[in-house]
């Protein structure tokens, strides 16, 4: 009588257990996914604002005669061209290109914080994650009066047919255009600036725990890794933002 | 007190830490933004129309390309990571097509009802 047991052979296969297939921690794969689900909402928002300004009357005039109006959807260049100090200066654009600038500048400083962490350089982690906090909260700041500008409105306002005037923004009127396209800013803006208000809470408890020396004990710096690709992500979104909201 | 230690020591590095290698990462920065000034540049010199929309749009695309692929580290990721996170964004680009010409057709039933 045999005893022997034919003991199954283990399989090795990529996806048949025991390995990593995507030879990613489990962290970061969580991650990944968050923002996979995270990006289909921002496109749900910017596919929506496509969707209401292709059913909206579009502006046919000159650039130079436009004017304000609740009939035709507003040139954006037309609505966001203040910067701070410069009060009635036509300068269209500008503000917004300083924020962008701003955000890529803080995505490369979290990235050179990544990869001070995969050095284990821990001084250079929080130099990095200190400029990248500058950076982030810099941009808050820029959204902050952004917004207030919208909300506030411009001198002129709207000229409304019984000679009122509308000045700025809310959810219910909108001196540049018709309501919708202030909803649509308040949202899509808000929810960007929403998620950067997260990241760089996030950023500030990275950095107090770099400084207190938990990664380096722990062995790596994968927290500092996975709070970067949500902060890379948000710098993706503002690039999409920019385009279909400021730019087109 | 001797025993009074400062536990961190027992986890410091023994030995060199490495030079930083951030040549790449500057180059992206700068790649990065090249193709923002690009955009304005256009958005200042060229009348707004469906071929600046389509400059602009391409130009995106080619930032996200650098972000994701470089900052995000997903070029560097296995094969099959790095089409589980694009092949979902994808279909997302079939829902922007189906709402927008949606949009379109809405303005032109309303603009068109009476005649």
């Amino acid at each position: 009588m045999s005893t022997s047991t034919t003991l199954e052979e283990p399989k090795t296969g990529t996806w048949d257990g025991g390995n990593e297939p995507l030879k990613a921690s489990y962290g970061k794969l969580m991650m990944w996914f968050f923002l996979l689900s995270d990006a289909f909402t921002f496109a749900a928002f910017l596919i929506v604002y496509g969707l209401s300004r292709h059913s909206h009357l579009p502006y046919t005039g000159s650039p130079e005669e436009f004017q304000f109006s609740t009939e035709w959807w507003p040139i954006p260049e037309k609505v966001f061209n203040a910067f701070p100090g410069f009060h009635g200066v036509d300068l269209p654009l500008a503000f917004v290109a300083l924020m962008t600038m701003i955000l890529i500048l803080s995505s490369v400083t979290m990235v050179l914080a990544v990869e001070a962490g995969h050095r284990m350089d821990k001084n250079d982690v929080q130099k990095w994650l200190l400029w990248t906090i500058l950076f982030g909260g810099t941009f808050l700041g820029c959204q902050a009066w952004e917004w207030t500008h919208f909300i506030v409105g411009t001198e002129e306002g709207m000229l409304l047919a019984d000679g009122t005037r509308i000045f700025g923004a809310n959810m219910t009127m909108n001196q540049y255009g018709p309501p919708l396209f202030a909803n649509l800013f308040f949202f899509i803006t808000g929810f960007h600036g929403f998620h950067v208000t997260v990241g760089w809470i996030l950023l500030v408890i990275a950095f107090i725990s770099t400084v207190n020396g938990v990664y380096h004990k722990r062995g790596h710096y994968e927290m500092v890794e996975k709070i970067g690709l949500y902060w890379h992500f948000v710098d993706l979104v503002w690039v999409f933002v920019f385009t279909f909201f400021y730019l087109i | 007190m001797a025993a009074h230690s400062d536990h961190s020591n027992e986890f410091q590095q023994t030995g060199e830490i490495p030079k930083a290698q951030t040549k790449v990462i500057w180059k992206t920065f700068f790649i990065l933004v090249a193709l923002t000034a690009v955009e304005f540049l256009f958005a200042f010199t060229m009348d707004a129309g469906t071929l600046r929309n389509a400059i602009f749009i391409i130009l995106t695309v080619f930032k996200a390309f650098y972000i994701v692929a470089e900052f995000m580290h997903l070029k560097h990721e296995t094969k099959a990571l790095i089409w589980s996170i694009i092949l979902p964004m994808a279909l997302v680009m079939w829902l922007m097509v189906a709402l927008i010409s949606e949009g379109s057709y809405y303005f032109d039933s309303i603009r068109n009802y009476f005649n």
